[in-house]
């Protein structure tokens, strides 16, 4: 990985010597890595790896020690959540949190890229380009039959598909998901890869997870990582054959 | 505001104030930890601690008038039996409390704000309709009196540095309890993560219900030792809350160190300040510097930086 | 709104309670109160325009403050030094050593008027301060508090220390402020003696109609899609964040409407009443505005208004016959809303009165139209002000 090519700006996200201590602890350290436009990297990694802070930091939750995240030719750790938010940055947390009070489609409505101000939030109407495009989101997820139930509702894999439809209405060039598919059945873990699929024809992905299956299922590339560091990075048969990813992870 | 000072003179003067200051410290601390305690375990914010404090107050004052009646050739220890007697009342009283309204709001602090200062209003009225509102003093014990002469400007109460002996024992009390002992570890474990605690068989109600027991009665002992230095009134308590609260706030929640440097801190500042301002311009002065610093610093002065 | 679904508005069920409560407030007691009676009415409306601010800043989006008086307060005191200065004239205060200028300020040595009373000769800008003072102060604690993320209990006490810093200031600079009495003695507005009873009716009338123009601006904003992230912001804040929303910039509008609100209440509260002084500012003034918009309902802006007249009402009732008693009343009504009644009387006629509206109401619908079908019943409810929810109309 030359930094060169990170300079030319042929990677959506590049993440450079990033880290984060608290407290002296290094929860990330020194941590680089780089994802081409539409790519569906998934991160793996033992407990306590550092997984998690990766995409805090990302999504501007966690703010870097030191380091760089470049998206799109941007610097990312100097924005706030929200900014980040409009450059393009969606973020899916472990346990889903959609708002339970409000229905399917006014979780999708709300999380709609128009009205983000005061101002515009008090002006906000709900037009038939609004309407279409939760209707369209909406099918993308398969929650068409159920957009006038209130998401409190939803079973638990529901959730986390209205979740990840709530990133997709704001149309982001780079998708975070955290664990998606934890606490899903089988046939729910299948829906969510071919969901996954269809999102990457014109999304770039960023997956933490544990399940290997559901890895080789949707992986185009693995980023190992160890104590904050990155331990191994390529395909899923490359990092499952690395001796060093044997010894700490899947070795266990 | 130091014109028209020599140097030698600001230096008395600061040194007469600071240990005016220190009667403040003292009533901070002993407030500040039960408050800080209770808070830092629990998220609960006890708006009735005041008047938890004046209940120990009040028992201290019943007690020395027992003393006087009864007992009069033991009346230079009743401090000692009303400070006991302080602290099992309150702390009695807390449990009860907790178990009849703060168990149902854990969830819900800014609940628990609301009703314990409804529990505030109705102990500051009990304690008008029992003992007048007037505000009642206690006979210091001989040896109390008097000062220790330090300098030739400054001199030292004895009663003063008593109490401070006392806010200091509590705290090293309470850090002991805290850091030394089983109960303190169960504690620690509930704050740190309470659903694991529970799994390895902490009973964590059982826990929260000493707690807040145990914050309630260091605010009787409190009380106990704020009559050595004041008299007590049915809204005594209240006059402190504000400060104390953001004693603790300031000093970073869960610290207990925190706590007694900041008590130190804000009482010092607004015991200088007093003599050069008036002393209503000195608390207006002092509360704005510490909710300045609040703003930068929201989690306090000692709080660790942790993952959330 | 068409002029259609304007009248479509009115005969809805929420149409129907606010015009309960305006027939309530425009002839009901009216007809019935004496002058000095209605006069206390008004008093206690005062006190709903900053339960409804509470409303929709606790209730709605969670942020709980116990410093609204601070806000009641400046706004009452903005209108009481322009009153005022306009009492003070060279005339009526010929006896002064300096004439001219505010008794206290003359009683305190004062020989010129502060430069900050100044600009509250002109009528107009005190208009404006009475909402922009408030306002500011809320925007400028918004901004230092929100966007460093403080909530919850510790925006409670800091809120709380400035309500003290404020009575405090008020109380220790009695030259400029009037002290601990207050500024008192207000008697005309631009000529007009507000003393009069026939004054103090229409002074009343005017309260109401503020407070009735505050409620559509608080259903306006909770009916937006503001008012939904409001409310979203207090369930799940980090997904409101991370859907693309400055949460801290919603608080501080909501924070500072809430201001608003209590500004213009403290603004009538000194024309009603006649004076304004630090002890409708303090610590203890301010949580007992908590408590009208918790007693009411904290969802519920129709509901913080009864809250307000309520718990106001039985205070002059209980402090005319039985002082002694009102601590503890008070106290465990603080106690029993939070532990028993959360939603207040807005919940408890959600759950007894409601059932039976529902009733009634189904019986005119099967009247006027007998296909009602599932959805239209559904929509009633979805009216109602009480549970606020946001009724989805597909177009």
């Amino acid at each position: 990985m030359s930094t060169a090519k990170s300079i030319s700006g042929d990677f959506l996200l590049a993440v450079e010597g990033l880290t984060v201590s608290f407290d002296g602890f290094k929860a990330v350290d020194d941590l680089s890595f780089y994802l081409d436009p539409r790519e569906i990297r998934v991160i793996i990694g033992p407990n306590g790896a550092g997984k998690t802070t990766v995409l805090d930091l990302i999504c501007g939750k966690t703010k870097a020690t030191t380091g760089s995240i470049k998206f799109a030719g941007k610097e990312l750790t100097k924005l706030k959540e929200h900014q980040i938010v409009h450059s393009g940055v969606g973020r899916k947390f472990q346990t889903p949190s959609v708002f339970e009070d409000l229905t399917v489609f006014e979780n999708l409505e709300v999380s709609y890229p128009q009205g983000h101000s005061v101002i515009g939030a008090l002006a906000f109407k709900r037009d038939t380009a609004v309407i279409e495009a939760v209707e369209d989101v909406a099918k993308t997820i398969f929650l068409t039959d159920v957009l006038n139930e209130p998401a409190a509702m939803l079973s638990h894999g529901q959730k986390q598909w209205l979740e990840i439809g709530m990133l997709l209405i704001q149309k982001p060039a780079l998708l975070m998901l955290d664990e998606p598919v934890a606490g899903m059945s089988v046939a729910e873990r299948k829906k969510t890869a071919e969901l996954l699929r269809v999102i990457t024809k014109d999304h770039t992905v960023l997956v933490v997870e544990h399940d290997m299956q559901f890895v080789g299922d949707i992986a185009d590339r693995v980023t190992v990582m160890h104590q904050g560091k990155v331990l191994s990075e390529g395909s899923i048969e490359h990092v499952k054959s690395d001796p060093k990813v044997i010894e700490v992870y899947l070795g266990h | 505001m130091f014109d028209g000072y020599t140097s030698s003179e600001l230096m008395s003067i600061f040194a007469m104030q600071g240990f005016a200051g220190l009667s403040l410290f003292s009533v901070f601390v002993l407030m500040a930890l039960g408050l800080a305690i209770i808070f830092g375990q629990m998220g609960v914010i006890n708006m009735a601690h005041g008047e938890f404090m004046i209940l120990g107050a009040y028992t201290t004052y019943l007690t020395s008038g027992f003393f006087q009646s009864y007992l009069p050739g033991l009346f230079g220890g009743y401090f000692f039996v009303a400070m006991i007697l302080a602290f099992f009342i309150c702390a009695a009283l807390g449990a009860l409390v907790e178990w009849l309204m703060i168990r149902h709001l854990y969830h819900r602090p800014l609940d628990t704000l609301l009703a314990t200062w409804g529990l505030s209003l109705i102990m500051q009225q009990a304690y008008r309709s029992i003992f007048g509102a007037r505000e009642v003093g206690v006979d210091l014990p001989e040896w109390m009196m008097g000062a220790i002469p330090v300098t030739d400007m400054v001199d030292l109460p004895i009663n003063g540095v008593f109490v401070m002996i006392i806010a200091l024992s509590v705290a090293v009390g309470v850090y002991l309890l805290m850091y030394r002992s089983g109960y303190g570890k169960k504690v620690r474990a509930v704050v740190q993560n309470r659903p694991m605690a529970e799994a390895v068989g902490i009973n964590s109600a059982g826990i929260d219900r000493a707690t807040f027991a145990l914050g309630c009665g260091i605010a009787g002992i409190a009380g106990a030792a704020f009559t050595m230095i004041g008299s007590t009134g049915p809204s005594s308590g209240q006059a402190y809350i504000v400060d104390t609260f953001l004693v603790v706030v300031f000093g970073g929640a869960q610290s207990l160190i925190g706590t007694i440097v900041s008590a130190f801190g804000i009482s010092q500042a607004q015991s200088t300040m007093e003599f050069f301002l008036s002393g209503s311009m000195a608390k207006v002065l002092t509360l704005l510097v510490v909710i300045g610093i609040l703003m930068i610093r929201p989690e306090g002065l000692m709080a660790l930086k942790v993952r959330r | 709104m068409k002029h259609s679904s304007l009248m479509k508005w009115f005969v809805s069920r929420e149409g129907l309670y606010y015009l309960a409560l305006a027939f309530l407030l425009v002839v009901l007691l009216p007809l019935t109160l004496d002058s000095f009676r209605l006069n206390m009415v008004g008093k206690y409306l005062t006190y709903a325009f900053v339960a409804i601010g509470l409303v929709m800043c606790w209730g709605k989006a969670g942020i709980l403050s116990l410093g609204q008086g601070v806000f009641f307060g400046l706004g009452g005191y903005c209108m009481a030094m322009f009153l005022k200065l306009e009492a003070s004239t060279p005339e009526a205060t010929a006896i002064q050593s300096t004439p001219g200028i505010p008794d206290f300020m003359d009683w305190n040595q004062l020989t010129e008027l502060p430069w900050f009373w100044e600009p509250f000769h002109s009528f107009s800008f005190t208009l404006l301060a009475v909402i922009g003072v408030p306002v500011l102060l809320a925007f400028v604690i918004g901004i230092a508090m929100f966007t460093r993320r403080v909530g919850g209990v510790y925006f409670a006490i800091i809120t709380q220390a400035i309500a003290a810093v404020l009575t405090i200031l008020i109380i220790g600079q009695q030259g400029y402020t009037g002290g601990v009495n207050g500024i008192t003695d207000l008697q005309t507005l631009m000529g007009w003696d507000i003393r009069t009873d026939e004054a103090r009716n229409i002074l009343y009338f005017i309260c109401v109609g503020m407070l009735f123009l505050c409620l559509f601006a608080a259903r306006l904003v909770q009916n937006r899609k503001l008012g939904r992230i409001l409310v979203a912001m207090n369930a799940q804040e980090m997904r409101v964040r991370f859907s693309g929303y400055d949460v801290a910039a919603f608080k501080i509008f909501v924070f500072c409407l809430a201001a608003a609100f209590a500004g213009i209440g403290g603004a009538l509260f000194t024309l009603l009443v006649g004076f304004m002084s630090p002890s409708f500012i303090g610590i203890v003034a301010s949580i007992e505005m908590v408590i009208f918009c918790a007693l009411g309902g904290r969802l519920s802006i129709l509901g913080a208004v009864y809250g307000a007249l309520l718990v106001n009402a039985a205070k002059s009732g209980f402090s005319e016959s039985f002082p002694e008693l009102w601590p503890f009343a008070m106290g465990a009504l603080f106690i029993g809303v939070v532990l028993a009644f959360p939603d207040g009387l807005a919940g408890l006629y959600k759950s007894y009165v409601m059932p039976l509206e529902n009733k009634v109401f189904k019986r005119n619908k099967s009247k006027t139209a007998p296909v009602a079908t599932r959805q239209t019943a559904e929509k009633v409810d979805d009216y109602s002000p009480m549970n606020d929810t946001y009724s989805p109309e597909k177009s």
